[in-house]
């Protein structure tokens, strides 16, 4: 038996190093555990972008895409094992969709010169390429989403929040305490009063927070959630009758998931993002035919059009841009992960890009550079609308404060290569 | 057959006492040593070190630890996932203010640092027992993570509470951080295995498992033949938590490189290590390693098997793992309340017989 069990470990093994002629993504994704409801659209559209690319277009120029997935349960042991397990596959890019696992492999993706994309999420100085070469967090971070929503306050109150009142709810984890240091930096600039009310993992729990919320009356509440905690702070809003519209969540506090659960409640209640919404896309009618149709879609296929969904797919269109732009660079349709990273690092998304990828409007325009890996920090303002059940934009894409922005990302971008013997450069 | 202690003759207290006393044992305890130190460093690739060795390695450190405190001592703790953090965050600081510092030193500091802590924790198992100790080593568990996540101090103020590994070495050869060899931190953690299962048998042996042994089993008795239970607790306290601090102090730094305490060394962490004593057998170093190996081993097996060999959905063969392993640890349990260690012990002694069992 143990023989048998040792020889079906190395077989398993064995089949799942070579490395495949074609381009190959690697899919860290948590369709298990606590955050699974969050995990599972977004790793399908990811997923079903690539398919569609491989049914219409044969893959990327010509290239066939082939998709590695590995479940980490948004746990950052099994997500160690799943990057070195893929990582001989030749996979070209990783979006592991976890703060923890991103810092995780920031050291090792640098030291094997994988690149890795942390969409909206992971540590947000990396968007100082001239230290992190091998990270990419564009088209927005953390800080840019603090950012859009102090500036959405700001817009609603003709520019002046001097003396209000704001709180943040966040997931007492790293994820959670990000935005912490420029919303202080804000409040020194736009005198308002900044109140933290952490939620310990997995969020099930906010009682006291919410009550305390109720007593102190903030005028605007912020939320860095994901996963359990989201549902439960609308509901818990929803609860002490907090006016939904001065309820702010950060990207990942703005799917569907958090808001239905709460009802005719949570209308009204708004969610930052660096993408657009809904289904109503030329490119969709595409997926349906290819995909929907010849019922190739992953996991259960009910996801489409979901505000994660749409992430995912946002996440997988970058990927396929970027090596696109790689492959132009490099004259080679069969690119390797350090090709990709060029091909990262000089991506440009323009309207015309993304009307011809039959996703008009989808992000904003950016621009990546070799010192500047993080887009630059356009986002937007989405609102629920129970009745029809769906979101809609309510802003433009706006810029968020880079004046603040930028010396906060510099100075934490030297510390990290000061305590790891980093030089910059470009 | 060759089994036997026939033939094997002892002339010395010490070599009856051995820990090995049959030949064919003892050749194969050197086997795997030789093994372990002169082969695999130099077929092992990232993927078995990152996946397979480190994990097991280490958590069988901690399994050491806290079998000499519930399997030996017969105190019960929920807190070791809250002491491995004392481990990981002691010796955090310690690298970040000491960096031209081996990190051999580093880990044992971290280790001297837990047992501190440890003893301290472990103060109330003088007047409570069983499960109210339980209940108590579960607030250390609570308030480790929480100061952790609370006191920047402890984080160095970094802006996400995160603590990441720089590369430290020793003798010149980077032991944590990107840069890393697959060997070195392979060796690096098997020194410390080794060492610590040496040191753990030994203890175990000798007076003071003994006396904890003693106090395990009627702790009135014991004290009426002359136990102290002030010093037997405390010392399995401490010699468990330096146990337990070693393996945190390598989790964070040699295995994931970066901590978010809350996620990491959680109350799940404290479960698993004691599930890892239970399955593989309260009150033996042999167990630590077997129970180690089932619950760290077996998952990535079952995956492997599972999504690299069948190819089946992640989502499935994720949750067919828990049902297997489930299902295991109570089949096991069932078949074999005293663990693996007792099956190890069974085939012995069948073992010696074979093949003629009459």
């Amino acid at each position: 038996m143990k023989l048998k069990l040792a020889t079906a470990a190395i077989a398993a093994v064995m089949a799942a190093g070579p490395a495949l002629a074609d381009l190959t993504f690697s899919a860290l994704s948590y369709r298990t555990g606590p955050y699974a409801a969050n995990g599972i659209p977004f790793a399908d559209g990811y997923i079903d972008y690539f398919t569609l690319l491989n049914e219409r277009d044969g893959g990327i120029n010509g290239e066939k895409v082939n998709i590695v997935e590995c479940e980490t349960g948004y746990n950052t042991e099994k997500g160690v094992e799943c990057y070195e397990s893929t990582k001989g596959s030749g996979a070209l890019v990783y979006q592991p969709l976890s703060t923890g696992i991103t810092y995780q492999l920031i050291p090792k993706v640098t030291s094997d010169n994988i690149p890795l994309h942390s969409m909206g999420y992971g540590r947000t100085s990396a968007k100082n390429g001239k230290v992190f070469t091998n990270i990419f967090n564009y088209p927005a971070n953390y800080w840019d989403g603090a950012s859009h929503a102090v500036t959405h306050i700001l817009d609603i109150n003709g520019g002046d929040i001097s003396g209000k009142k704001i709180a943040l709810v966040y997931h007492n984890s790293a994820y959670g305490k990000e935005p912490i240091r420029t919303l202080e930096e804000l409040a020194k600039k736009h005198g308002y009063e900044l109140t933290l009310l952490p939620v310990d993992h997995p969020g099930q729990e906010q009682k006291s927070q919410w009550l305390q919320i109720r007593r102190e009356k903030p005028d605007y509440v912020l939320m860095w959630g994901w996963g359990v905690m989201n549902q439960v702070a609308v509901q818990e809003a929803v609860n002490i009758r907090f006016p939904m519209e001065n309820f702010i969540g950060i990207w990942w506090s703005g799917s569907e998931n958090d808001v239905l659960p709460a009802g005719e409640g949570a209308n009204g209640y708004k969610a930052l993002t660096f993408h657009n919404l809904g289904s109503d896309y030329p490119f969709y009618a595409d997926l349906k035919k290819y995909v929907v149709d010849t019922g190739k879609t992953a996991g259960a296929g009910d996801q489409l059009g979901t505000a994660l969904y749409n992430r995912g797919m946002y996440a997988a269109m970058l990927a396929a841009e970027a090596a696109k732009t790689a492959q132009e660079i490099h004259g080679t349709t069969a690119i390797t992960p350090a090709m990709m990273r060029d091909g990262m690092e000089n991506l440009e998304m323009t309207e015309a890009k993304m009307t011809a990828l039959g996703l008009p409007k989808f992000g904003p325009e950016f621009k990546v550079s070799c010192e500047n890996h993080g887009g630059d920090g356009y986002g937007a303002v989405a609102q629920w609308d129970a009745v029809a059940k769906e979101w809609n934009l309510i802003t433009d894409y706006f810029q968020s404060d880079q004046e603040i922005l930028a010396p906060l990302i510099e100075e934490d971008s030297a510390a990290y290569a000061a305590e790891n013997g980093i030089t910059p450069g470009c | 057959m060759f089994y036997r202690e026939a033939g094997d003759f002892k002339t010395s207290y010490t070599e009856d006492n051995q820990t090995f006393p049959i030949k064919f044992d003892r050749y194969r305890y050197y086997a795997v040593l030789v093994f372990a130190f002169a082969v695999v460093p130099f077929v092992i690739n990232d993927y078995w070190v990152n996946a397979v060795f480190l994990p097991f390695l280490i958590y069988a450190i901690a399994a050491i630890g806290l079998n000499i405190l519930v399997g030996y001592c017969g105190q019960v703790s929920l807190g070791t996932g809250g002491f491995m953090a004392v481990g990981a965050y002691a010796v955090y600081k310690l690298m970040t203010s000491f960096p031209d510092v081996s990190m051999f030193i580093h880990v044992i500091l971290a280790g001297v640092i837990t047992a501190g802590v440890g003893v301290l924790f472990g103060l109330p198992s003088l007047r409570i027992k069983g499960f109210y100790l339980a209940v108590a080593t579960l607030a250390a568990q609570f308030f480790l993570v929480w100061l952790f996540n609370r006191v920047p101090w402890f984080y160095n103020y970094s802006a996400s509470g995160q603590i990441s590994a720089p590369e430290r070495t020793v003798l010149g050869v980077p032991i944590t951080g990107a840069e890393t060899a697959p060997w070195a931190a392979y060796l690096f953690c098997l020194v410390f295995v080794t060492v610590c299962a040496i040191i753990a048998r030994n203890l175990t042996r000798g007076m003071a498992g003994r006396k904890w042994m003693a106090i395990r089993d009627m702790d009135i008795a014991a004290e009426i033949i002359g136990v102290n239970p002030l010093k037997a607790k405390l010392t399995a306290f401490a010699v468990s938590s330096f146990f337990v601090g070693i393996s945190g102090a390598l989790f964070f730094s040699v295995y994931l490189g970066a901590v978010e305490v809350g996620e990491v060394f959680g109350i799940n962490k404290s479960f698993l290590v004691l599930f890892m004593v239970i399955i593989g057998g309260l009150g033996s170093i042999f167990g630590s390693f077997a129970g180690a190996a089932f619950l760290v081993l077996l998952p990535v097996l079952l995956k492997n098997t599972l999504v690299g060999g069948l190819g089946w959905p992640t989502d499935l063969a994720a949750h067919l793992e828990f049902i297997i392993v489930g299902a295991l640890i109570i089949i096991f349990l069932i078949a074999e309340p005293h663990g693996l260690a007792q099956l190890w012990r069974v085939t012995k002694e069948k073992l010696r017989l074979w093949p003629f069992p009459h």
